[in-house]
């Protein structure tokens, strides 16, 4: 059984459709990427099945279980914890109440801590007691992925870590990834950076206006069957 | 953005609101001609109902269209009254006169208060009205010659002596007491209907429909063109005027004033606040059926003391909850109705016109 | 007359506002919410203690302990559901429904307690009793009111900054929707805030009430004060507000004592004046 599943996902805002029956799924340690252009619904999939928008019951399972009409914070205190787009951090908030408030609603031993966070990313410990929003955009998203960490969840999502980030940067913030990896939590990235997210993922799926156009590994996709799929023309 | 092609007009009327506009000539003949037939009671029921409903138009301008929530319109209703008795009692002037400086004395005072309340937003503009109402409240009760903060009667002649009470005495053949109050009866039907028709003229001018907008989005409106903070200013003074007139009028039938009664939160704000948000705030129908919804409410339980105002409180936080656009918005919704429409439809003014009250345009 | 124990009453006075306007700046710190019932339920609260008092024959001090929890649930009920519905851009809402609290609160109280002054009784000689301070002398009930009032900031403003609870307020205030994948419920957090603040405004009740006489339509007067120290004091600043109600105090406390007609015209004036030449207020929070 798949740890996360979508099932015929759809999702509104007000009377414009996002998604179109999303099938997806994420099993136990694996890491996911999402690939498409602006505006295919990437965010939107994220924020449905991290609960911020509600969906119908059955339309999202987590561990077998319904979970899509369930809000955010119940959501997050099963253990799907979500990295928005945009970073996000307090701005009344210190670094360390930034990444301390992670795990408000899910307190569980696990690998991660404010130590074991502060170990991955050194330049934050420095950095504890400056405000959250104070810091430089990639110590942010290293402050918005310790805070999601915090909860020591079983599943992660990332979307658009790599948005307005230098390419040193990227590289720095995606070397995390395999340690991340290797605490257990499995992964899903949202990205339109192809080949990063190719880089790092088991599977790949690429969407396209509300539905997914393609889906493999990443060995077995062509620059062309990738093309095809994110542009909606064929190569 | 396509042209509007020429064989369509932009329109404003219904068919209800051409024949509402029927009915309610019919209503304001037989309104006036009221005074022949009903007795003082009644008269002095419409009285109440009238001046009630001006202040509910002026609250409802100001906070259901211009997002100005005040809870001080006390200050207006109290200042203008007191202003009419300082020119009726100290200065000998007749009441019609006094009532008219009144609204001026109140546009005035709104000039120095609204320095103070233009500087707080939102819910502390609301709270600041308040403080304003209650400084001239304090203030006034140390004018020792209308009566300190016992407050004062007007002299007994005062009204009774003023040439049309002479006249209307003669007309309907009653004292003049009666004649009193039929002046004050038609006084307060006129201003109903020149405040509500001053209202709707104005909501249809292009400030007006900016109104709108700002409360909306203020940038928004500053980019069509709307000087949000000029038209706030424009609304706050007029509003501060019919209230000043009205609280006059109100004491010239009365007679009677004192800080306390004449700067009431609860006669002259919460009733008023409760009125507009159970009739439906926002349309000019609504304080209509507020006021009538209030006087009935009022009388079906005023042997209870202070429970209709417990039950109306509890009304308005229930239809602030559940049908925030209020009763007449409920009824507007189901059948489309509007006696006062102020939305612009586009409407063929070829030779086969649409059905009537088709809404909305090719532009949607 | 004596300048020095004037202004000090005035102080001690405005440890009293200061109580009265705590929860009310809490709140609108939170979720930019101003409650217009937030002086009837002042009210509410020392009608309950009086209750508690007289019935059950407490001391002023445990009916207030008692009167606490049930004030938290009072205030954590209304607005899980009565004022979270009423949250958002519109300002309307939130205003006309607790001004028909308002009213409902006063005239449910008319009809419970009628319109007759009550006190608390305050036991002992707590009353009268005073304190020689070199050249003046300062009733103990005013010190311990103001020194409630201090208690009451400093409780309240750890609880802000070095606790879960407080960074989750902040953090809802700031951005609920991302607070929500924190695990955080927004409506839950208001809440609670909510309740906490209406502890604040037991405490408040309780000196209200054994320092004076109060009916039920003495509450907008409060809420009026309250207001005015938490806009002197600064939008949010807790410290800001107790500087805000020792201003009224002062100046009440200096307008009596010129004429005994000007107490309450004075607090007022001073709030205008520092409206004009600090709109802001006195300390202002940066990011507001």
């Amino acid at each position: 059984m798949a740890l996360l599943e979508t099932r015929g996902l759809t999702a509104f805002y007000g009377d414009f459709q996002a998604l179109f029956g999303l099938d997806l799924m994420l099993d136990a340690g694996e890491t996911v990427a999402v690939i498409g252009a602006n505006g295919a619904g990437k965010s939107t999939l994220m924020r449905s099945i991290a609960g911020v928008l509600a969906n119908g019951a059955d339309q999202v399972l987590f561990d077998g279980e319904p979970v899509g009409a369930l809000p955010a914070a119940k959501v997050m205190a099963r253990g799907i914890a979500m990295v928005p787009e945009g970073r996000r951090l307090f701005p009344s908030l210190s670094v360390e109440e930034n990444l301390l408030i992670g795990r408000y609603g899910r307190q569980v031993g696990g690998a991660w801590s404010l130590d074991t966070v502060y170990d991955l990313f050194p330049i934050l410990k420095e950095r504890r007691q400056s405000p959250g929003t104070a810091l430089s955009g990639g110590q942010q998203q290293m402050v918005a992925i310790g805070r999601a960490l915090m909860s020591n969840p079983r599943v992660l999502l990332c979307d658009e870590i790599s948005l307005g980030l230098a390419p040193v940067i990227i590289r720095d913030i995606y070397a995390a990834l395999p340690r991340i990896k290797a605490s257990g939590a499995s992964v899903v990235v949202v990205e339109q950076d192809i080949g990063q997210a190719l880089k790092v993922a088991d599977r790949v799926y690429c969407m396209m206006e509300g539905r997914v156009t393609l889906e493999g590994r990443p060995a077995g996709l062509t620059r062309e069957a990738i093309h095809a799929a994110y542009f909606g023309v064929a190569a | 953005m396509v042209e509007r092609p020429a064989s369509w007009k932009v329109e404003t009327r219904t068919r209800a609101s051409s024949l509402f506009l029927v009915a309610a000539l019919v209503l304001i003949a037989l309104a006036v001609a009221a005074p022949a037939f009903v007795g003082r009671g009644t008269l002095r029921d419409l009285f109440f109902i009238l001046t009630m409903l001006v202040l509910a138009q002026s609250w409802n301008l100001l906070a259901g269209y211009a997002g100005l929530v005040s809870v001080g319109q006390q200050a207006f209703v109290g200042f203008g009254a007191y202003a009419m008795f300082a020119a009726v009692s100290l200065w000998g002037l007749d009441p019609l006169t006094a009532i008219a400086l009144a609204g001026v004395a109140a546009a005035l005072l709104a000039l120095p208060t609204g320095f103070f309340v233009f500087r707080l937003q939102g819910a502390y503009f609301a709270i600041g009205t308040w403080v304003v109402a209650e400084v001239v409240r304090l203030l006034l009760a140390q004018w020792k010659a209308l009566g300190g903060g016992t407050g004062t009667s007007l002299p007994s002649g005062a009204t009774r002596d003023f040439a049309p009470v002479a006249w209307i005495e003669g007309l309907f053949g009653v004292r003049s007491a009666h004649a009193v109050d039929i002046l004050t009866y038609w006084l307060a039907l006129a201003l109903a209907v020149a405040a509500i028709a001053f209202i709707y003229r104005f909501l249809l001018t292009r400030q007006g429909l900016g109104l709108a907008a700002m409360r909306d989005n203020e940038l928004a409106a500053g980019a069509l063109g709307v000087d949000a903070r000029r038209l706030k200013w424009a609304v706050y003074v007029a509003t501060a005027f019919i209230t000043g007139v009205t609280g006059a009028l109100i004491y010239v039938q009365t007679a009677r004033i004192s800080p306390d009664a004449a700067f009431s939160v609860i006669d002259w704000t919460a009733n008023v606040v409760f009125i507009v948000v159970i009739g439906g705030i926002g349309t000019i129908e609504g304080p209509i059926v507020g006021v009538i919804l209030f006087f009935l409410l009022q009388n079906g339980l005023s042997q209870y003391g202070s429970w209709y105002l417990l039950v109306l409180g509890l009304i308005a936080i229930l239809v602030m909850l559940f049908a925030p656009r209020g009763l007449w918005g409920l009824f507007a919704d189901r059948t489309g109705i509007q006696l006062f429409p102020v939305r612009r439809s586009l409407r063929r003014a070829g030779p086969k016109p649409q059905t009537s009250d088709s809404r909305g345009g090719p532009n949607g | 007359m004596n300048w020095l124990d004037t202004i000090v009453q005035g102080v001690l006075l405005g440890g009293l506002y200061a109580l009265f306007a705590a929860g009310l700046s809490l709140v609108f710190g939170i979720m930019r919410l101003v409650n217009l019932a937030h002086g009837d339920l002042i009210v509410l609260a020392a009608f309950l203690i009086l209750v508690l008092v007289t019935s059950l024959g407490l001391d002023p001090f445990v009916a207030a302990l008692v009167a606490a929890p049930a004030m938290f649930a009072i205030g954590w009920l209304l607005q899980y559901h009565v004022l979270n519905r009423t949250l958002g851009d519109d300002i309307l809402p939130p205003l006309l429904v607790t001004f028909g609290l308002s009213i409902v609160i006063q005239n449910a109280l008319l009809e419970g307690f009628s319109a007759d002054s009550r006190r608390i009784p305050a036991g002992g000689t707590l009353e009268t009793a005073s304190l020689a301070l070199g050249p003046i002398s300062v009733g103990v009930m005013p010190l311990l009111t103001f020194l409630s009032a201090v208690a009451v900031i400093v409780l309240l403003n750890r609880l802000f900054y070095a606790t879960s609870l407080g960074r989750a307020f902040r953090a809802t205030s700031d951005d609920p929707v991302t607070a929500g994948l924190m695990g955080i419920e927004p409506r839950r957090v208001f809440a609670t805030a909510t309740g906490i603040a209406m502890v604040v405004v037991t405490i408040a009740a309780l000196y209200l009430g054994m320092r004076a006489n109060f009916d039920p339509t003495i509450g907008p007067a409060r809420l009026i004060y309250a207001f005015e120290a938490v806009i002197i004091g600064g939008l949010g600043s807790l410290w800001g507000t107790l500087a805000g109600g020792i201003i009224i105090g002062v100046a009440q406390t200096l307008g009596a004592a010129i004429n005994p007609e000007w107490q309450i015209l004075a607090g007022h004036v001073a709030f205008l004046v520092v409206l004009v030449f600090k709109p802001r207020g006195l300390f202002p929070r940066a990011n507001d």
